[in-house]
């Protein structure tokens, strides 16, 4: 073995006792650091251009071939480890600081904007769009009518002449002058007439929709109230039909646990007449109720087949054709529905009162 | 109607249910039995005592007397303050514990220096009268201790019942006793068909108007006007609702309550010629037995003699011929009048009557004389009276008969009936029935006087499905053909009022009544409000032209009741001038021709949809503005497909600087902005009060014309966005600015957003400066800065061309 040709003490930085001093110093540098800046310059320190490793490195280079392998692996296990110290480190502090910005970054999450409030629509509206609804899922349409009405739509058509009685009935607003001929719908039977002429038949239409009484404001009536219209006109209609069509309407309006019964009554444009009754939902029908004057039954709307006079003033063969009607008052379903006391309620307008049913759908 | 049980009674004699199982029956017969009325159960322990000596005791202001009264079983004391008793009279006594109607108790107590041991009691504390002059003498014979109440039959049950109009039949206990009796299928006696005498030659009586074909005049001499009523026959008035008056008109109140049968006793001697029933000439006045001196329509039906008129026929009688505590001779008319010409002129005079409201739905045809009948008879029983002779004038047309298939009713109700069911309920409502003569199974079917509504096969079937009960009607859903849904219009009604709620608005729907005052105040007098000929309130008296009157009450309620921030809409028709009337109404015994129907339309004024917005208070946590207002329509509009313009308006009411305009291509549809601080002031509004209202039936209409949506090219090049900021006047809108910069930016801008409105001495007085980033991007390529800025420098051309914009800094 020859004498080396370089050195020795020039390499000496590659000298493996140097390089673990090196190493051991640069971990403990580095594990000493508190903060992220500390780190850094201890990184520069240990790992940077001029660091141990670094010129060590710079001198292999001039070691022989056959030493340079033993020396670049001395070096580079060297770098490694403090390159995994270093990461191992950062990785730590940038936890900590993380978690330290995070808590600085705290607020109170309780404190929402006072944004715009939700709105709501009116109990009158989605009912009315529910009642549509289930019509339309049975493949009836929904039909409309003026509420300003021509007298011939509102009581001749409906078979109540000028002198009949039942035009005393409702309590009829009447606009001006005298002889104007046009009052403000008693009901949305007019409606009825409308389709009957504009719509060719079968005719199955459904008519929500606002209707007009003399009749002064109190805790149980309104001078504008709503009504839903009913009318199916087709060969073979009979007074079972009524009965199974306002079955499915009670029983989407308020459930299958009520009873329903037809009860005869009057209207000039139906023969047979009935009034549905429903079950009284506050008391089921028994006992002393307030809310059914302890009848068991409260009545919401009229009914009946139409009168063979209605389809004869709009064209249509009665001897070919018959059909019901039904007109059911809207106020009175919601206040079942909602336990509504006070029908005052939906015509003041106080947001309290609608917001409360901004989740009807 | 209220129907005495025990009066019923007299003529269902085998009926044994309580009233309440008779208001049931009723009820599913089809007669509406609003309550059932108790009378007598309130009194209690109060018996037949006899007075035996009458001590009046001195030194009070009024007459006090202190009684002995024997009871039977022992003697009272009692202290009283009538004089209309003496010893040996029998009195109704409430013994201490008794109580009385109103919850009333008795109690021995100490009064005027004396014990009173119990009461001598009157009419009115039995409750037997609405008020009685002295306390009530019972007539010798009852045996002392007996209670009073089973004496006099004061135990009694009334039904009260509202009647339809169909149903004029049941206006009597007659007619109500004829549905009870088949409801439980026991028999029924029937006080109208009851035989009676007739005579003839009485007083003439000339019939020359068909609205009466039918008079019967029984005369009547020796009255005794002074004879009381009798206790069963105030009692029965009393229960059914009416006054006791005197007795002739208390029998003859009897009678129609009864039979239904109004009737009218006139004073003979003041009578002057032949009874002539006509129509009312021209200027021809009456003065009413309600003291009001009439003018007469030459429509009204009337009863007259050479002096002229006496009566309004079936309505009142007159206050020249009404008779008298001296009448002894009497008149009296029992009459059949056309129900149409009675409602006309009960109608005409605001004059309901007990005789008007049967007329109206019509009374028996065959009952006049059996009425008259009876009334004479208790006239003659109860008040001396002598009868005289009667006339009888029957011009009355032949009755008409009907012809009903009997599978008729079966088909109506989808079931079958047993023809032998068909005509018993047929026969049972009072219907002679026979079977078509060549056994085709058609009955024919004459209706019996009561039942003037039975005109048709339709009303003789719901007869058979009524009876039968509605409750064996089966139940079947009818097959509708495949629907359309709902229409595109109602669909995106639904979703603009989704959307209002969406903005954060709460619906109200207020009444359409509105004062004059009102809209004065906002300047909506050019409206041309329809007026209400009836109004519920002569201060409300005209129909909304707009719905900002209307939400403003709203809104000043919820102000009332304590809130601050309120943001209400409501959504509904408006109504606006007037129709022209057709000249004459259409006919119902056909279609009526298209130009009927227009003719019909036309009569009617404009009412089309709107929604109408107010704020007030705090929105979206600052004082809600003008922008607020406007933002809301805009995306009721978005919500719609359609995107509206704001210009400016000087429009009433609102602030002339803080008022916008709303378009849709350039059409006016709406207005928003803040109230006139004037209407604010007036109105007692929150300042700063905003409203809003648009045309929802232009929007809808718009929106469905669109058609569905074409679908957008969505590019994937890389967008541009430049940044400019325009130096414009005051006075310029930022809208109007940025629809330039729209215009002239052209196809290849993407998105344009104001993000800086600036004033200052940088910009100069009277001036501002509006910042805007502008994205392009084209569908097929990336931009070149070039093609960007040249599409900026025409956008912001276009702007100083319309507006004298220039860009900030240049």
């Amino acid at each position: 073995m020859s004498a080396p040709d370089y050195d020795p003490k020039q390499v000496s930085l590659l000298d493996a006792a140097q390089l673990t001093a090196a190493r051991d110093a640069g971990l403990a540098a580095f594990s000493a650091a508190t903060s992220l800046d500390l780190l850094a310059l201890a990184r520069t320190a240990h790992l940077g251009g001029s660091a141990h490793v670094a010129l060590a490195n710079r001198e292999i280079g001039v070691l022989p071939p056959a030493a340079k392998g033993d020396a670049g692996k001395r070096v580079n296990e060297v770098r490694k480890a403090l390159d995994l110290a270093f990461e191992e480190r950062k990785a730590v502090l940038e936890g900590e600081r993380d978690a330290r910005v995070l808590v600085e970054e705290r607020v109170d999450v309780s404190l929402v904007p006072g944004a715009v409030l939700q709105g709501a629509r009116h109990p009158l509206t989605t009912i009315q769009e529910r009642i549509a609804d289930v019509f339309v899922a049975m493949g009836w349409e929904v039909a409309e009518g003026p509420e300003v009405e021509h007298e011939w739509f509102n009581f001749d058509a409906l078979n109540m002449p000028a002198d009949h009685p039942a035009r005393e009935m409702q309590d009829t607003l009447w606009l001006a002058p005298e002889g104007s001929q046009v009052v403000l719908r008693t009901q949305t039977s007019p409606v009825q007439i409308r389709s009957l002429l504009a719509r060719g038949l079968p005719c199955y239409v459904v008519a929500p929709g606002r209707v007009f009484r003399n009749d002064a404001l109190d805790a149980t009536h309104s001078p504008v109230f709503g009504q839903v219209e009913g009318l199916c006109v087709d060969e073979g209609i009979t007074m079972a039909h009524l009965r199974g069509t306002l079955e499915a309407y009670a029983a989407a309006m308020f459930g299958t646990h009520l009873a329903s019964r037809l009860r005869p009554s009057y209207f000039p444009f139906t023969e047979p007449s009935a009034e549905l009754d429903i079950t009284c939902f506050a008391c089921l029908g028994v006992g002393e109720c307030r809310v059914c004057s302890s009848e068991g039954w409260i009545e919401v709307g009229g009914c009946g087949m139409v009168n063979p006079a209605v389809l004869v003033a709009c064209g249509v063969d009665p001897e070919r054709y018959s059909g019901f009607a039904f007109g059911m008052g809207l106020d009175r379903t919601l206040m079942f529905r909602h336990g509504i006391t006070d029908i005052r309620d939906l015509y003041e307008g106080d947001q309290r009162f609608t917001r409360a049913f901004g989740t009807e759908a | 109607m209220r129907v005495p049980l025990s009066w019923l009674r007299t003529f269902v004699p085998d009926l044994t249910a309580p009233a309440s199982e008779v208001a049931t029956a009723l009820i599913r017969a089809g007669l509406e039995v609003e309550q059932v009325l108790r009378y007598g159960d309130d009194v209690t322990d109060v018996v037949v005592g006899r007075v035996l000596d009458v001590e009046v005791l001195a030194g009070f202001k009024k007459p006090i007397r202190f009684c002995h009264v024997d009871v039977g079983a022992r003697v009272h004391e009692v202290v009283c303050g009538a004089t209309n008793f003496g010893p040996g009279d029998l009195v109704p006594f409430a013994l201490p514990g008794a109580s009385l109607p109103g919850g009333f108790a008795i109690a021995t107590r100490q009064t005027y220096g004396r014990t009173s041991d119990g009461m001598i009691c009157s009419e009115a504390e039995l409750g037997l009268a609405e008020s009685s002059p002295g306390i009530l003498v019972l007539p010798q014979g009852s045996a002392l201790g007996v209670d009073v109440v089973a004496l006099l039959g004061l135990l009694d049950e009334v039904l009260d019942i509202a009647v339809t109009p169909d149903r004029g039949y049941t206006l009597s206990v007659r007619g109500v006793a004829r549905e009870v009796a088949t409801a439980f299928g026991v028999g029924f006696d029937d006080p109208g068909l009851r035989p009676f005498a007739r005579a003839g030659g009485g007083h003439p009586v000339v019939l020359p108007d068909p609205g009466c074909d039918h008079y019967v005049a029984c005369t009547l001499t020796g009255f005794d006007p002074m004879t009381p009523s009798p206790a069963w026959l105030k009692r029965r008035l009393v229960l059914a609702g009416m006054r006791p008056i005197s007795l002739a008109v208390d029998v003859t109140n009897h009678v129609m309550l009864e039979l239904g049968q109004p009737l009218h006793a006139f004073d003979l001697a003041t009578l002057r010629g032949p009874v002539v029933v006509r129509r009312a000439r021209e200027g021809e006045r009456l003065t009413t037995l309600d003291g009001h001196d009439r003018m007469l329509h030459p429509d009204d039906l009337l009863i007259t003699d050479d002096s002229g008129p006496l009566a309004l026929a079936g309505v009142m009688g007159g206050a020249s011929t009404e008779i008298s505590d001296a009448t002894t001779s009497l008149l009296l008319e029992s009459a059949h009048f056309e129900a149409s010409s009675v409602t006309r002129t009960a109608r005409r005079h605001r004059l309901p009557s007990e005789a008007s409201k049967r007329f109206e739905r019509g009374v028996d045809t065959d009952l006049a004389a059996a009425a008259a009948a009876a009334a004479v008879a208790l006239l003659v029983e109860l008040g001396g009276a002598v009868p005289g002779p009667v006339t009888d004038v029957d011009q009355r047309p032949s009755r008409v008969r009907l012809r009903l298939p009997v599978t008729r009713p079966g088909q109506v109700a989808g079931r079958a009936y047993d023809p032998a069911v068909v005509s018993k309920r047929l026969v049972d409502v009072g219907c002679t029935v026979s079977a078509h003569g060549d056994g085709d199974g058609v009955l024919l079917v004459t209706p019996p006087g009561w039942r003037p509504d039975l005109t048709g096969a339709a009303e003789l079937v719901e007869e058979v499905i009524r009876l039968e009960g509605y409750d064996t009607v089966p139940v079947a859903l009818p097959l509708a053909p495949a629907g359309r849904g709902l229409t595109e219009p109602q669909r995106r009604r639904r979703t603009a009022s989704r959307s209002l709620s969406a903005s954060g608005l709460v619906e109200v729907v207020t009444p359409p009544f509105v004062a004059e005052s009102l809209l004065e105040t906002l300047g909506y007098s050019h409206l041309a409000a329809p007026r209400l000929l009836n109004p519920l309130s002569e201060t409300e008296a005209l129909l909304r032209p707009s719905l900002v009157p209307g939400l403003l009450t709203a809104l000043l309620r919820n102000v009332g009741r304590g809130l601050t921030d309120v943001s209400l809409f409501e959504t509904g028709a408006v109504f606006r001038g007037s129709g022209i009337p057709v000249p004459e109404v259409p006919k119902t015994s056909q279609r009526p021709s298209d130009e009927q129907l227009a003719g019909l339309d036309a009569a009617l004024p404009a009412q089309p949809r709107h929604v109408g917005v107010v704020l007030a208070g705090r929105r979206a946590g600052r004082a809600a503005e003008v922008g607020d207002a406007v933002e809301v329509c805009m995306a009721l509009a978005a919500s719609l497909g359609l995107t509206l313009t704001v210009g400016r308006t000087q429009d009433a009411p609102l602030h002339p600087g803080r008022a916008a305009a709303l378009m849709l291509d350039d059409t006016p549809v709406g207005t928003a902005g803040e109230l006139h601080p004037r209407v604010v002031a007036a109105l007692g509004l929150p300042a700063r009060t905003l409203v809003a209202e648009v045309d929802l039936d232009v929007l809808v209409l718009a929106a469905t014309a669109r058609g569905p949506v074409a679908a957008p090219v969505v590019s994937s090049y890389p967008p541009s966005s430049v940044d400019v900021a325009l130096v414009v006047d005051d006075a310029v809108l930022a809208g109007d600015v940025e629809r330039s910069l729209r215009a002239g930016a052209g196809e290849l801008l993407e998105a344009l957003a104001l993000f800086d409105v600036f004033t200052g001495p940088q910009v100069g007085p009277g001036r501002r400066s509006l910042a805007y980033a502008l994205r392009f991007r084209a569908p097929d390529r990336t931009l070149t800065d070039g093609e960007v800025l040249a599409a900026r420098d025409v956008a912001v051309a276009r702007a100083g061309a319309d507006h004298g914009a220039v860009l900030r800094g240049a």
